[in-house]
């Protein structure tokens, strides 16, 4: 109750043409201080709207609804805009999946980098300047100073990536949510941002929302780990939990695509989830997996419950034994 | 940013050489101009003396470079029909035409950029069906008749303004109104567009997420970006309003340069003609290059090319 971020049943509907899109159909999670949760699970997914709908920041055609919203012990769903306005940037701050659209490109990264620190800590620029060129080096940008005075199409996406994130944590917030933020960055670079981030977690004990198609990060940062197949988390818990005993066909399909460095042989085939994720118009009978999972039986008909498999684990799957192996997958 | 300017400085100056060429040819495109102006009575001894008097007989390189030279100094001769220097005629009206385009321009920006701007923020609204019924109305009206709508109400039943001419700076409400507001749908139906296309931007959806004033993440993120093929536009109507407002002062009988244009047509007044021609279109040319400049001040991307 007293975690930092607390959703329940968080909901995003669209209405589109040919129906009511779904993308986001119940989710429920608790974030404490100084938490890493990460989300994972395949394009199209979902995850991008939910930490929209975290933020505040859904698209105007978008609907969100939910049980409970609440950070910090304040309910967001019940906050005005100006409200909200206030939180963001310098309470939760995000990182957004689009570097190379997400700069204004009439204004230098520099203006653009201490404007929210400018009107949340009602610093001085010379005072903001100090800290962007801070935090540009600690992200890995050399002469960080000159770059102030650079525009967004003077950079190449790998430092604009870097300057969102360096942006993010201007004012030192207790939540970032990071949406895919090191995928446009090779690894040497991703490698030494995430150290930064947690770097700057454990000094500021701030909590992370990271969202990411890569279990290799995942593995890096994650305390908690949710991951999410369409619209809903099928199965969440810790990332010990996940990686050692990932209990839900889909994320054991996702693991089995992940080779595991001394266990996969060289040439030997990774495996890989058949199938495609059902369409979301008008929401989704059933279990969302049941049309490509290798398990499926009559009772997947049924939408299954998160059941807790106990501490903190839990999983949404009829098929919630510990017996399941991953080489059935690899059979399938 | 230097590179840009003088490219296109150059740029400019090409076309006012290139425009100064046709608008000197105009004069022979109509036909011989000795016979015109010797009138239909003539000999042809009269044409030949014409010809000789006005330098006509002389090959068109050598009279182009001595217009152009001429021209370049001030002097485009004198009036066939005032007989006095071309250049007193124009700097006489000439300012009579820029107020009033200026004064329009402006009169169409302060009418149609908020208007654009809050339809775009509230599309559909009562202000949005507001602003499109005003556009729709501006471009439906002709203009004689809108200034003849607005004379009658506010010259002639309230008397608040003057009827026409050209005296006092209150002589230029009424006309004003007219050109700017044919001016205005335009740039009012550019700048919702823009607007509606910048505010959904990956850009103003960061802005948001620095949870910015809505006012500065209106004026400073969206509007700076939203104005720029306004800019364009606006240029393009001034350099309109600056050479043809022809209908508006006759009607208002404001004695403006686009007035002197349509007369000395019909007076076959030639020099007259070419020197307007030649300075409405380094007008035109000028106010693009100063909108290519504010665009280029506007949206950085613009500062290389
Ligand atoms: N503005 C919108 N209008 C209609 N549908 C949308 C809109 N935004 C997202 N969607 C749909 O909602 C679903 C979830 O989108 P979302 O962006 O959250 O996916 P994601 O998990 O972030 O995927 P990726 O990993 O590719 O970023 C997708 O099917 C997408 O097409
Ligand atoms: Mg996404």
């Amino acid at each position: 109750m007293n975690s930092l971020l607390s959703v329940r049943n968080l909901r995003v509907e669209i209405p589109v043409g040919a129906g009511l899109l779904k993308p986001v159909r119940g989710i429920s999670l608790d974030l404490n201080k100084g938490e890493t949760l990460c989300i994972v699970g395949e394009s199209g997914c979902g995850k991008s709207l939910t930490s929209l709908a975290l933020m505040g920041l859904l698209p105007k055609v978008a609907r969100c609804s939910g049980d409970r919203l609440s950070f910090g012990g304040q309910d967001l769903l019940g906050l005005t805009e100006r409200q909200m306005a206030r939180l963001r940037g310098r309470a939760i701050s995000m990182v957004f999946q689009e570097p190379m659209t997400s700069l204004n490109p009439a204004y230098t990264i520099g203006d653009q980098l201490i404007e929210g620190m400018i009107r949340h800590d009602g610093v001085s620029r010379a005072k903001a300047r100090d800290r962007a060129i801070f935090l540009l080096e600690k992200v890995g940008i050399t002469a960080a100073a000159s770059r102030l005075s650079q525009f967004p199409h003077q950079l190449s996406g790998g430092l604009r990536q870097r300057v969102m994130i360096a942006m993010s944590l201007m004012c030192g917030p207790d939540l970032i949510i990071a949406d895919e933020p090191t995928t446009a960055l090779d690894v040497t670079i991703q490698a030494k941002i995430l150290r930064m981030m947690k770097d700057l977690q454990a000094e500021l004990g701030m909590a992370m929302v990271f969202i990411t198609h890569d279990l290799g990060v995942v593995a890096r940062i994650a305390d908690r780990i949710a991951v999410m197949y369409a619209g809903i988390f099928v199965e969440t818990g810790t990332a010990r939990q996940i990686f050692d005993t990932p209990t839900h066909p889909y994320t054991k399909g996702l693991l089995s695509c992940l080779p595991v460095p001394g266990k996969t042989k060289l040439g030997a085939r990774l495996g890989a989830v058949p199938g495609v994720v059902p369409a979301l118009i008008g929401g989704v009978q059933g279990c969302g997996f049941a049309s490509r999972c290798p398990l499926r039986q009559a009772a997947c008909d049924i939408e299954p419950e998160l059941s807790e498999r106990g501490d903190g684990h839990s999983c949404r799957c009829v098929h919630d034994t510990p017996t399941l192996r991953k080489a059935e997958w690899a059979t399938a | 940013m230097l590179r840009f300017l003088l490219t296109r400085l150059g740029l400019a100056a090409l076309v006012a050489l290139t425009v100064s060429l046709i608008s000197f040819s105009l004069l022979f495109l109509a036909g011989d101009p000795a016979v015109a102006l010797a009138g239909e009575a003539a000999t042809e001894e009269d044409i030949q003396a014409i010809r000789a008097q006005y330098g006509f007989d002389r090959p068109l390189p050598v009279q182009y470079v001595a217009w152009l030279t001429g021209a370049l100094t001030g002097d485009f001769g004198n009036s066939y029909y005032f007989n006095t220097p071309v250049i007193d005629l124009i700097t006489e009206r000439l300012p009579t035409t820029m107020r009033l385009g200026l004064a329009g321009i402006c009169f169409a920006l302060l009418l149609a950029v908020p208007l654009g701007v809050i339809a775009a923020i509230r599309p559909n609204s009562l202000i949005d069906r507001f602003a499109l019924f005003i556009s729709v109305v501006g471009q439906a009206m002709p203009t004689f008749w809108f200034s003849l709508i607005l004379i009658v109400i506010f010259a002639v039943a309230l008397g608040w303004v003057p009827v026409s001419g050209s005296d006092t700076w209150r002589h230029f409400i009424l006309p004003t109104v007219v050109l700017g507001y044919f001016a205005t749908p335009g740039i009012m139906r550019l700048t919702r567009a823009g607007m509606l296309e910048v505010l959904r931007a990956d850009y103003i959806r960061t802005a948001r997420a620095k949870g910015l004033h809505p006012l500065k993440i209106l004026f400073k993120h969206a509007l700076r970006n939203a104005a720029i093929p306004v800019v364009g536009l606006a240029a393009v109507q001034l350099g309109f309003m600056l050479g043809g407002s022809i209908v508006v002062e006759t009607i208002f009988a404001l004695n403006g340069a686009g007035l002197l244009a349509f007369e000395s047509i019909n007076r076959n007044d030639f020099p007259v003609v070419q020197a307007l021609i030649l300075i409405f279109s380094l007008i035109y040319v000028m106010l693009t290059l100063l909108a290519d400049l504010l665009n280029a001040w506007l949206d950085p991307r613009i500062r290389v090319a």
